[in-house]
């Protein structure tokens, strides 16, 4: 059976690191599965993990009053979910849902701290990798944020008066 | 395209077969070239000028299969006087088509090689043709891949189709939206994303990406740290257009006509063109 | 070469091109400006009549000759003629299930052309390159284009705007014509030069009163064009325009136009060569005939660029960007010539005075450097 250590060192997040930042790292890991529909993460709960999806898919929700949940972006396998656990206050910020059954590793962020406080070194590892999946992120969010299959916003004033001219008819 | 006798301004009058709903504000419309006509041959890529009695006259990319000439088919967001009559009419009503006019996507170019079609939203109309034309020559081709991204689940386009396409197992499809609630257990996120997720060599592959040009501009980024040059990636460009043939000067993109030099274009004609605010 | 010694024999030319059924057209004179127009006879030309250019300012001068074709050119040019600034392309009828288009009937156009400037034969050259040569033939311009016939005159007194000689277009014609002609004016003679350019215009000539040159007549008409090519207005350095333009679409000088310019469009409208045009529906009360109507179009207009909801040209700058790099040098890509003939209408007609040529010199000045002359390690040490 192969152990966390394996499948850390085998995935491309961590690649390049030393064999003694992967071990110090595998020992903060356990492997997990979530059924459809199970949490993974709450928004506001201290963030104390994150998560190497090894199988499945979830979904980073956000609870809305007039939208109901919405999905922001989903996760699947080869990639990572959440930042938190590494930048202050360490505040889970999103839902994090199973949308199939996920198989995961997950990595003790509270242990992984006290332990890149001691060793800048793979602090400076971990810190770098993370900005990458932060600047992934804000880099999906800016264009979901342009709505960029939208009508576009002279389109939809064009429709708006023709209907209202339609109204009055 | 050869030299006609007849005044290229002037069209020829095709019937309805159909209209089709695929989402809230597309349709997909079906036409038969009237009597006396044979048939009507396209180029994947290419477009017609659609005329409606009394309205006018507007661009769009062919959508159907190029194998069936016959029939004519269109792919249509209503968002206008003309496409939103065209949606109205009924099977057996006339309309004008002009064309095909522009350039075509590099289907036999692309033979022995690893295909990946990217679309974004109403851009997956006029790649559909590829598709038809890579899957009917299937051996032809290496991996072939179909990475789809729209707005929310209800904008999904030929829902159908994808789903036989996917259950053949011989074309790697990834659908995504940008936006889903809690039902849809499919990818949310920008079609960038799928990039990831999908395997060729970047040494011989190529790729079709027709989109917003927003869109196209990031996954051509994502591609390129993919290891794929400029020359193996083309794009299909959009511009206003009132004649289709270089007359009205309208669609000018540079030194390009989009009209007759695109719609498609290899990538590295027209990367510096991309760059500039209000060209 | 010929001489046509005197205005008799001149108005024989035009007795001979409406007996074989020409229409003439040429200059006259109707609301203070030269206006291109049909020509009956000898007196419906601007005798005696010459005409002031300068940025942003025209008016018309009583020159004291019996000149025809003292002035220099007017507003509108030839393009009207062969490119109607609105234009019937087909009609239709509307049937139980859709609509018949209707046979069009024939329409002869003879049309022969009289006083055309040598920059305005490079005009029509042009629009000939772009309706005629491509993959699609423009039938309407065919018609018109076909039996057409070009009598060029010479320019001998270019205007204030004017700068034939940096396109290479003038002042004198070199081909395009069926027949040329020099006006020369002496104290006691009016006479023209003549020459033909084509089979068509010996024909004409034929009929015409003439006799050779003499060795100095022809001597005269040279040092009249030699001359002429000195007094221009202005002058345009065309060396390397095209990646000039190409390189400076950021240049902070577009911006500087904008300021000035009013995207008002009389600089496409005057244009010989501008070809943009749209086409409209027009229908009857009933709906029942419907006729689709071409009409000349600009690239400054906010329309001209609508897609989904937006113009993508929205800024003044983008607009006058897009008209002079398509003029001087995206045409060189699309048509294998330049979209400018040098005739400085323009600048005449530009109701703040613009002027292409000093436009062109700004861009020059703070341009971005040619990538190539870096590669070349030309540049300054102490930069």
């Amino acid at each position: 059976m192969r152990t966390i250590e394996d499948l850390i060192k085998e995935h491309r997040f961590f690649k390049d690191l030393s064999s003694e930042h992967i071990e110090t790292i595998a020992g903060c890991g356990k492997n997990m599965v979530f059924k459809s529909g199970e949490y993974l993460a709450r928004e506001g709960n201290p963030a104390d993990q994150f998560y190497v999806i090894r199988q499945g898919k979830v979904a980073i929700d956000i609870v809305t009053v007039e939208k109901g949940t919405v999905i922001v972006q989903t996760v699947q396998d080869g990639e990572i979910v959440g930042w938190s656990w590494i930048i202050e206050p360490y505040y889970w910020r999103f839902d994090v849902r199973a949308v199939e059954t996920t198989h995961a590793v997950a990595l003790d962020g509270k242990c992984l701290r006290g332990k890149c406080e001691k060793d800048h070194d793979l602090g400076y590892a971990l810190l770098k990798r993370f900005s990458g999946v932060l600047a992934r992120r804000l880099e999906v969010a800016r264009l979901q944020f342009l709505d960029v299959y939208g009508v576009q916003q002279g389109q939809a004033a064009v429709q708006k008066t023709k209907g209202k001219r339609h109204g009055t008819k | 395209m050869a030299r006609s006798k007849t005044d290229p301004m002037t069209p020829a009058i095709f019937h309805v077969k159909r209209v089709i709903r695929e989402t809230e504000d597309t349709f997909t419309i079906e036409l038969i070239p009237s009597n006396g006509t044979t048939g009507f041959s396209f180029k994947p890529g290419q477009f017609t000028m659609l005329y409606v009695l009394g309205a006018g006259e507007v661009p769009i990319s062919i959508s159907g299969d190029p194998f069936e000439k016959r029939c004519l088919t269109h792919t249509i967001r209503s968002v206008g006087n003309v496409t939103r009559l065209l949606q109205k009419l009924k099977a057996g009503e006339g309309i004008g088509v002009r064309g095909p006019f522009g350039s075509a996507w590099p289907v036999k170019a692309s033979q022995g090689r690893d295909v990946i079609i990217v679309a974004g939203g109403i851009g997956l109309a006029p790649l559909r043709p590829v598709l038809y034309t890579v899957l009917k020559n299937r051996k032809k081709y290496n991996r072939i891949s179909l990475l789809y991204g729209t707005r929310t689940p209800e904008d999904i386009l030929y829902h159908q189709e994808l789903m036989k396409w996917r259950s053949q197992f011989d074309i790697d499809i990834h659908v995504t939206v940008d936006q889903a609630g809690k039902s849809w257990k499919g990818n949310v996120g920008v079609v960038t994303t799928l990039i990831s997720r999908i395997a060729f060599d970047s040494t011989q592959a190529v790729a079709l990406i027709c989109g917003p040009e927003v869109m196209m501009r990031f996954t051509i980024q994502e591609f390129r740290q993919r290891g794929l040059n400029n020359e193996d990636m083309y794009v299909s460009m959009e511009r206003n257009m009132k004649c289709g043939i270089g007359f009205c000067g309208h669609c000018q993109y540079g030194p390009y006509f989009i009209c007759k030099d695109g719609p498609v274009f290899r990538y590295d004609l027209v990367e510096d063109l991309m760059k500039v605010e209000e060209i | 070469m010929i001489a046509i010694n005197d205005r008799e024999s001149f108005t024989i030319l035009l007795k001979v091109l409406q007996e074989k059924g020409y229409t003439v057209i040429g200059p006259t004179v109707q609301g203070q400006a030269i206006v291109y127009d049909k020509i009956d006879s000898i007196q419906d030309l601007p005798v005696g009549c010459g005409d002031e250019h300068r940025p942003g300012g025209y008016s018309l001068r009583k020159r004291g000759d019996g000149a025809l074709f003292g002035y220099v050119v007017g507003p509108a040019s030839f393009k009207k003629f062969l490119f109607p600034p609105s234009q019937k392309l087909w009609q239709a009828k509307r049937t139980k299930d859709g609509f018949d288009v209707q046979k069009e009937k024939k329409e002869r156009f003879k049309m022969a052309f009289l006083g055309v400037r040598p920059c305005e034969i490079q005009g029509i050259m042009v629009q000939v390159q772009v309706f005629l040569k491509g993959n699609y033939v423009d039938s309407h311009y065919q018609k018109r284009r076909k039996d057409n016939l070009i009598i060029a005159v010479n320019c001998s007194e270019p205007g204030g705007t004017c700068f034939c000689t940096s396109m290479h277009t003038g002042p004198s014609a070199k081909a395009g014509f069926d027949l040329c002609l020099t006006e020369i004016i002496e104290e006691k003679r009016h006479y023209f030069v003549a020459e033909t350019g084509s089979p068509g215009g010996e024909v004409i000539l034929k009929e015409v009163p003439h006799c050779e040159a003499s060795a100095s007549e022809l001597k005269h008409r040279d040092q009249i064009m030699d001359k002429a090519e000195n007094l221009m207005g202005r002058t345009m350095d065309t060396s390397g325009i095209k990646e000039l333009l190409y390189r400076n679409r950021d240049h902070p000088q577009w911006e500087k136009i904008a300021q000035r310019c009013l995207s008002c469009a009389n600089c496409t409208m005057v244009c010989p060569t501008c070809f943009c045009s749209h086409v409209t529906e027009g229908t009857d009360l009933t709906a029942q005939d419907v006729q689709r109507v071409r009409s000349w179009d600009s690239c400054f207009t906010s329309d001209f660029s609508y897609i989904h909801g937006r113009h993508v040209r929205h800024s003044t700058s983008a607009r006058y960007r897009q008209w002079m790099t398509h003029k001087l040098a995206s045409w060189i890509d699309q048509f294998g010539m330049s979209g400018c003939v040098g005739c400085g209408r323009c600048i005449t007609w530009c109701p703040v005075g613009i002027d292409i040529t000093e436009e062109v010199r700004n861009i020059r000045l703070g341009s971005v450097p040619n990538p190539n002359d870096s590669a070349k390690g030309v540049h300054d040490e102490n930069d």
